[in-house]
């Protein structure tokens, strides 16, 4: 009998998977719902005795089957693990990708799973951290903190009763490298937790996820009941947000997990000291984590230390999305540039017309002139260019958009956001969105006692305000899409 | 069961958790489709807040509601990505197809940024939106 693969994460499923298997099912074909191989662009890509057929349609079925009379061809990419897009990549996060059925413990043990676990528990709670610290692993969330001093000083604090908190928050445009790896990796995830558990002897884990994702949720929930025993004595739970992008920073998510409104809290003291409850909280991203079952395996911290360039070590699983002809997720080692990202792996825009911008890490992040696209992905280099990786998505917009539009927008968001605990954001985000309204409307802008060139100032001088003075990321990178926008489509402004 | 009974009924199946708050909150608007007064007024009382906390936090959040609304609901992501694929140009017909009978709202990203302009009904997503998927997944809502 024929076997055939199809993914049944969120994206497959809304680009009609369902009914395609359930056609090749109809055929009397095998199928297995396996977890996506990132290439988006041909979802759903149906899998046969490692040929790939992709978009594949319910009326593209009788074309495919039989294999032999090759008639699917116009649909066929060749063997998939061959294909360009995959070949190029280092997948270490996202080893499984396209290989496993999510849920299938023997899938997830017959490909590595838990050996991380099952090796980091011989080892001891400071040979643990001082192995991810080796690695160089640092926050795949945004912010690039490294995770090994995280770790100590949760380790070191002294009350006894500890968390581990997954941020599966993930609320940037342009991103979904962490729903991918929760709804097709998701014992990756668990067994990373367990990890961290370990490392800083915490007893109960969350996983919070943005409501949103409600494939991701029921996908976690089902693989913490059914390797519960693995990890035990450790605990898990799945907590969902209630659709606000501030809870995807960490303090704000913590209070959210507590119960309350999801505002920021000042720091210090930092969630390691004092984080969930009150107690120390080792709180890192889903990419952070699942990370860690690589890294704690035999000899993974050394090659993922090779691997990058500088400070930057390791893989970066990348999200091409947006204006994009062939998007979706490509790991790499840091230091590919934006030029090969976009053009070499991502085929330009989708539209076909000349890439405008792209917009990296998330509706926060700068919007990046193709004039600069030989800006290597490495954190120091990004933030030097006055950009941020963030969660490393990549939004490319064609020559259609309207930079003044896309910096009114970051303004609306941050207003419609903020969490509303500290002034620069919660006001100057409502100032932005009016200044950059007056500036777009020109000469037809109400008359008053300040000149095109004065809003301009003020408008810069905001940014500033909001970039120094706001409690978090929100407040403070919001200027980032503004000022880049600004500085480099100034005729967008007139 | 009297309503009061179902209420009792969801507070006492995750009070005793740590943080029974959000859990609480998604079990009500499940169950009733908003969270009125009487339920703030409710919930406090069993988890030992003042009803000002809880509203507080009903109010903070974008999903939660005060007051049923018994219409379908489309979601159709507006941010960035889903942006640079097209999707503003939808929204003038979507608005049209939806008038006063479906609910559309905007979110901010389902997370399928590749495949966009994206829709989301219940738990079921859209990807790939041209005007003409749009405004029939509206109808169909």
């Amino acid at each position: 009998m024929t076997t055939v693969r199809i993914a049944d994460d969120a994206l497959a499923l809304a680009c009609g998977a369902d009914a395609v298997a359930s056609a090749f099912a109809q055929a009397g074909c095998m199928v297995e719902r396996v977890s996506s191989w990132g290439m988006h662009w041909l979802e759903p890509l149906v899998e046969i005795d490692g040929i790939g057929w992709g978009p594949v349609s319910v009326a593209d079925v009788p074309k495919i089957l039989p294999v032999s009379r090759n008639d699917g061809e116009d649909l066929c990419i060749g063997p998939i693990a061959a294909h360009p897009f995959i070949a190029r990549q280092q997948r270490l996060t996202f080893k499984r990708a396209g290989k496993t059925r999510p849920l299938s413990l023997d899938d997830y043990e017959a490909t590595g799973g838990w050996a991380g676990l099952h090796r980091a528990r011989t080892l001891s709670p400071a040979q643990v951290i001082a192995e991810v610290t080796g690695s160089g692993l640092r926050g795949r969330g945004g912010a690039g903190f490294p995770t090994g001093r995280k770790w100590q000083t949760v380790a070191e604090a002294a009350n006894p009763r500890k968390y581990v908190v997954c941020n599966a928050d993930e609320g940037d445009s342009g991103t979904f490298a962490d729903r991918m790896l929760m709804e097709g990796d998701p014992y990756a995830l668990i067994e990373g937790m367990a990890i961290t558990a370990h490392a800083v002897s915490a007893q109960q884990g969350y996983i919070y996820v943005r409501s949103e994702y409600p494939h991701a949720v029921a996908r976690l929930e089902a693989a913490i009941a059914l390797s519960a025993a693995i990890v035990a004595p450790f605990r898990l739970e799945v907590r969902v947000g209630a659709g606000a992008y501030v809870c995807g920073e960490e303090t704000s998510l913590l209070n959210s997990l507590e119960g309350r409104r999801g505002e920021v809290r000042a720091k210090p003291p930092l969630p390691a000291v004092a984080g969930l409850f009150g107690c120390p909280t080792a709180i890192n991203n889903v990419l952070t984590l699942t990370a860690l079952p690589h890294i704690l395996a035999e000899g993974g911290a050394e090659e993922y230390a090779r691997l990058g360039i500088d400070r930057s070590r390791g893989t970066k699983p990348i999200q091409l999305a947006g204006n994009i002809r062939c998007g979706g997720l490509f790991e790499t080692a840091f230091g590919i540039t934006l030029r090969e990202l976009v053009y070499d792996i991502g085929g330009g825009t989708a539209t076909g017309r000349p890439v405008k911008a792209v917009q990296v890490g998330g509706p926060l992040g700068a919007y990046i002139h193709p004039d600069r696209f030989d800006l290597p992905f490495d954190y120091e280099a990004f933030t030097a260019a006055d950009a941020l990786i963030g969660h490393g998505g990549i939004v490319v917009f064609d020559d259609s958009a309207d930079m003044s539009r896309q910096a009114r927008l970051a303004m609306q968001f941050c207003a419609a956001e903020s969490c509303g605990k500290c002034t620069p954001c919660r006001i100057g985000a409502v100032r932005g969105v009016e200044l950059i309204d007056r500036i777009r409307a020109g000469e037809d802008a109400p008359a008053i006692a300040r000149s095109r060139r004065e809003d301009l100032v003020l408008l810069e001088d905001l940014c500033e305000t909001m970039r120094s003075g706001s409690l978090c990321a929100l407040g403070g990178f919001a200027p980032f899409p503004v000022l880049s926008a600004l500085r480099h489509w100034p005729e967008d402004f007139a | 069961m009297s309503r009061a009974q179902r209420l009792a009924g969801i507070i006492a199946a995750h009070n005793g958790r740590e943080g029974p708050l959000l859990p609480i909150l998604h079990a009500v608007q499940a169950a009733f489709g908003c969270i009125d007064r009487e339920a703030e007024a409710e919930i406090a009382r069993a988890l030992n807040l003042s009803r000002a906390e809880v509203h507080g936090v009903v109010s903070f959040y974008h999903d939660f509601r005060q007051s049923a609304d018994p219409r379908p609901e489309v979601q159709l992501c507006r941010a960035e990505a889903c942006q640079a694929r097209g999707a503003e140009a939808l929204v003038p017909a979507a608005e049209a197809a939806a008038g006063e009978r479906v609910r559309l709202t905007v979110v901010h990203c389902l997370g399928l940024c590749s495949v966009g302009p994206n829709a989301r009904v219940g738990d079921d997503l859209f990807a790939r939106l041209d005007e003409v998927g749009l405004v029939r997944l509206i109808g169909a809502a």
